[in-house]
């Protein structure tokens, strides 16, 4: 009934559709371009500092990879050409807020603070998960796809009715929003008017399979509709509709307006993770396309056209990055030491009996020296 | 095998709600009640149904501490369709027992993303076979937080599921899910058999630091002992003596306590004198009380409704031979369901173990040092 009273439905589902086409501030070669509706433009000095951790974000990555193919690290999963979107993320809120990513978002939690070496923990291999996740209020990234999104909702549920105005923001693929518990977190979130962000970067691809074959959806930004959920789609390689879409998403979510769903169209330039071999399911001419919308190059060309960053600023962050990378080569250079204990030591808050038998029987392996105490 | 006592056993005695009671406070306790024997109630005391000390519990745990609340299927208005939760709503407000959506994976991931807040939800899951779609939520996230994050993240919460058989239900209404969960290491997987267990260990559930499955025996929901509550029994991870015997250990759990205790009741009446253990937490699970336990009887037998295979028991089994070896005058055997899906309602008896099937096991336990012929027979 209350649709009749607000101007039908149709005036309800205007308002929870996104835009037709993806908000846009700036152009592939960084032409400001005017596609952005009612949106904001962001504050210059949160420009610059996006571009600066998109810098930061694109070094660590490359300096990933180069470790995983080195051998050093497991299989690690590259967000190159995502930068956007993962610094979008993390500078889109404040410190009491909470970020809830993916394997994929090592960008989006450099951003916020999380050390680099904690980042990589899972393919350094000593730990699932290497940070704490109440000290940068970032969950542990999730690897089964979706699963992290209802958890943000509960807490984002959980933060409002203790009367806090704190925000959550679920980072998401393509492929997790063909997943159950996608559709039961928009469903809850919007039932529980919970103060949440869903971004959903859509990269194109779910390993080898593409959109085409995952959604035959508009957009992914639709599914939002069917639970009363706000959505817009936005650019996912124009980070300042990125930045601007998701500011006025978590300002929505804040104000107690309920969820919104943001879609970023964005492609992942490289494979699924270092053992992928994208050339078996794409072309590289498809590849070369998305190599000419590069979120980097077209933020960096917007910011020198509108004077905002020089060739001494960039000198300063290209440093920035070097000794980043440069950090990552030495920590992951000195193997971290857990106690072999430590597998058992934290899976109860107190190791019931038969685990501190266990523990025991571990702890004798090693005094004996055999196979467990390597 | 039975030619020994046919007079004593039909097989519809011992079948759900014909249970005979046992002795005088059984009997006050209804049918499927086990004998409330933790602390010293007064006789005077008045019946409560094990869905009413649940109820309870949650009550009173809900105004002990502010964190705790309660979510689920039908949970708010209706009190559940078990009515655990009546009441709580109007008592609590509709932020501490609230209605969700129909689906279970967003249900439990919910209470999570609630649980990583620092609240303690207490979440009911609607019947055992609906806890399935939640099933990821619960192995991938409940029970690893603690492990993945270095025992940073704790999620401490309560899943309530109601379960087994017994009820005349229609299917996907009476799977013993236990094996699911107690297989999955980070959980605490609880199941009570009396009166005041249900309050007792839902209490312990909700204080407890980890997270804790709290399996609710169905056929036993309405069963009544005189209790005074609040009442508090041995801790979680205890097991209680239910029966005292010196001639064979029944160790067993939630619903078929009462019917060891059955069994036991008419074995006596052939010279066979029953212990029966009630474990009441699956896991931790009490090695000492039941390796004492088989050690003074040297014969066991293990108990339970849901299907054998690769089940509680099995682990149970192997646990006592491994630790009572040497005083193990006979192999353990299960009494257990079969390994079939959960048979239609007018089958169920069937399917369920029996006073009889029990007895069967008693009587194969070697008393004349004679191997058992079944398994002899193919060889």
């Amino acid at each position: 009934m209350t649709t009749e009273t607000t101007g039908g439905l149709g005036a309800v589902v205007a308002k929870l559709l996104p835009s037709p086409s993806p908000i846009r501030f700036v152009d592939d070669g960084g032409e400001p371009v005017d596609e952005h509706g009612g949106y904001r433009p962001p504050p210059d000095e949160l420009l610059v500092q996006a571009y600066e951790a998109m810098v930061l974000g694109r070094r660590f990555d490359a300096q990933a990879t180069a470790l995983a193919r080195q051998g050093r690290i497991a299989a690690f999963p590259s967000s190159v050409g995502q930068e956007a979107c993962q610094a979008g993320a993390a500078l889109a809120l404040r410190p009491g807020d909470w970020l809830f990513p993916t394997y994929r978002d090592s960008g989006a939690l450099l951003s916020r603070g999380v050390d680099p070496l904690d980042v990589l923990a899972p393919v350094r291999g000593h730990r699932h998960c290497g940070y704490d996740p109440y000290a940068h209020r970032c969950a542990p990234m999730s690897t089964p796809l979706a699963t992290q999104a209802p958890h943000g909702t509960g807490l984002a549920v959980a933060a409002r009715w203790k009367g806090t105005d704190e925000v959550a923001l679920v980072l998401l693929g393509d492929g997790a929003t063909s997943e159950g518990d996608f559709h039961e977190a928009l469903n809850f979130a919007a039932v529980f008017r919970a103060p949440v962000v869903f971004l959903v970067q859509n990269n194109r691809y779910a390993i080898s399979v593409p959109l085409s074959q995952q959604s035959a959806a508009p957009s992914l930004a639709y599914k939002g509709i069917g639970y009363g959920v706000r959505a817009e789609q936005v650019d996912g390689n124009d980070a300042v509709a990125v930045l601007s879409v998701l500011a006025e998403a978590v300002d929505h979510a804040r104000a107690g307006l309920g969820p919104m769903l943001v879609e970023a169209h964005t492609y992942r330039m490289g494979p699924h993770t270092s053992a992928d071999d994208p050339t078996r399911y794409r072309d590289e001419a498809e590849v070369a396309s998305w190599r000419g919308r590069d979120p980097v190059e077209r933020l960096r060309a917007y910011l020198r056209r509108r004077g905002l960053l020089d060739d001494a600023a960039e000198a300063a962050v290209t440093a920035r990055a070097e000794a980043l990378a440069a950090g990552v080569r030495a920590g992951v250079a000195h193997d971290a030491h857990v106690a072999p204990t430590d597998i058992i030591d934290h899976v109860y808050a107190a190791a019931p009996a038969f685990l501190a038998e266990q523990r025991a029987a571990l702890l004798s392996e090693l005094d004996a020296g055999g196979e467990g105490a390597r | 095998m039975t030619t020994s006592r046919p007079a004593l056993v039909s097989p519809g005695a011992s079948a759900g709600s014909a249970e005979p009671a046992r002795d005088a406070r059984a009997r006050a306790a209804g049918p499927g009640a086990a004998p409330d024997t933790a602390g010293s109630q007064p006789r005077s005391a008045p019946a409560v149904s094990m869905a009413g000390a649940l109820n309870r519990a949650l009550r009173d745990a809900m105004a002990a501490d502010e964190r705790v609340l309660v979510l689920g299927e039908d949970v708010g208005r209706l009190g559940g369709v078990f009515r655990v939760t009546d009441g709580l709503r109007a008592a609590f407000g509709e932020r501490r027992c609230f209605d969700t959506p129909l689906a279970e994976a967003g249900i439990v991931g919910f209470a999570v993303g609630m649980a990583m807040y620092g609240l303690r939800p207490v979440v009911e899951l609607q019947f055992d076979a609906f806890a399935y779609p939640a099933f990821e939520q619960v192995v991938s996230h409940v029970a690893k937080l603690g492990a993945r994050t270095g025992g940073r993240v704790r999620p401490s919460m309560v899943l309530r599921i109601p379960y087994g058989g017994g009820v005349g239900a229609v299917e996907h209404h009476s799977d013993s899910s236990e094996a699911y969960y107690a297989h999955t290491a980070g959980l605490k997987v609880v199941t009570p058999a009396t009166v005041t267990d249900a309050y007792s260990l839902l209490r312990d559930a909700i204080d407890d630091p980890d997270p804790v499955v709290f399996l609710e025996p169905k056929r036993l929901y309405w069963s009544r002992s005189p209790v005074d509550l609040p009442v508090r029994a041995e801790p979680l991870g205890q097991a209680a003596l239910r029966r005292a015997g010196r001639d064979v250990t029944v160790v067993t759990y939630g619903p078929t306590v009462p019917l060891a205790l059955e069994a036991a009741q008419v074995a006596a009446g052939y010279g066979w004198d029953v212990e029966v253990v009630d474990l009441r937490s699956i896991v931790p699970f009490d090695d000492d009380t039941v390796v004492a336990s088989v050690r003074r009887t040297g014969r066991c037998v293990v108990l339970h409704e849901a299907q054998g295979f690769a089940g509680v028991g099995a682990e149970i089994a192997a646990r006592v031979q491994e630790r009572c070896f040497h005083s193990l005058a006979a192999p353990v055997l299960r009494v257990t369901g079969w390994d079939v899906p959960y048979p239609a309602p007018k089958l169920e008896h069937h399917h369920q173990p029996s006073v009889a099937r029990i007895l069967d096991a008693f009587e194969r336990l070697q008393w004349d040092d004679e191997p058992d012929a079944r398994w002899l027979a193919d060889t």
